[in-house]
């Protein structure tokens, strides 16, 4: 996430739209974000709607065993159609910028 | 404990590997080079075990009370737990995570969501991937879903 905000410009210039997602709430996101430093949209799916969807549940695994998302990225082109995916199996290893840029490469 | 008695490998030893796991959540894990894998985070620990050795050492090969030896051994066996403890958290339970197996793959459709932003206001795929960033529409929307910092 933090890559992603750093590499923040480059994306924007490649014309990717980074969206993060999780069961946070928009209230702990507002508190949160600034302190963070991040500026790019994050989206609250307190009710796993979205997460569950993407079947990226990880049950009981959040606060007081609240369903929470494994960590997972997804590059969607202009035509609402995924063009690549990374789900990692280990969540402390995360997608790297270079993993993003090429694969930025797919929706030029 | 006079200065000259005191076993400073041991200590250091023992507070390094509390540092060397640690560290990885307070630093390495904001860098890809080191988060994703934790080589910083081994060659601390494999520092601190060298300190733990020469403390060790130093316990039992000089006339000390049985005490201090107890008090050696016991930092010792937490220095290495600790590292047992880092190594099994990052190679087996952060490896329990679902399968997943029904995520949208590539050339399939992408789900369509609608999601409050930090501004409680409604955001839909639909409209990520159509208004405009930095002046025109974007080529593609990266989804980044992640466990959330409660």
């Amino acid at each position: 996430m933090r890559g992603i905000e750093k590499n923040l410009s480059t994306l924007t210039s490649l014309g990717i739209r980074p969206v993060a997602i999780s069961v946070d709430t928009p209230e702990v996101n507002r508190g949160f974000l600034p302190k963070a430093g991040y500026t790019f949209t994050f989206l609250s799916d307190p009710d796993v709607d979205a997460i569950r969807r993407y079947d990226l549940v990880h049950a009981g695994m959040g606060e007081n065993g609240h369903d929470i998302a494994r960590p997972a990225e997804f590059l969607i082109d202009a035509n609402g159609v995924v063009r690549w995916v990374n789900l990692t199996e280990n969540y402390w290893v995360r997608a790297t910028p270079e993993q993003i840029f090429e694969a930025a490469k797919l929706v030029e | 404990m006079n200065a000259k008695r005191f076993n400073w490998p041991l200590l250091s030893g023992f507070l390094l590997s509390v540092f060397a796991f640690l560290s990885y959540f307070f630093i390495f894990v904001w860098f890809p080079s080191t988060r994703n894998f934790p080589w910083a985070n081994f060659l601390l620990f494999a520092v601190a075990g060298v300190l733990l050795l020469f403390g060790l050492k130093r316990t039992f090969g000089e006339t000390r009370s049985k005490f201090s030896k107890v008090l050696g051994s016991i930092a010792a066996v937490l220095g290495v737990l600790i590292c047992a403890l880092f190594v099994f958290g990052f190679f087996v339970f952060a490896k329990m995570i679902p399968p997943s197996k029904g995520a949208p793959q590539v050339g399939q459709r992408a789900p369509e969501f609608t999601l409050s932003d930090s501004n409680n206001r409604p955001v839909s795929l639909n409209q990520l991937l159509t208004s405009p960033t930095n002046g025109k529409a974007p080529k593609g929307v990266l989804l980044v879903f992640y466990r959330g910092y409660w």
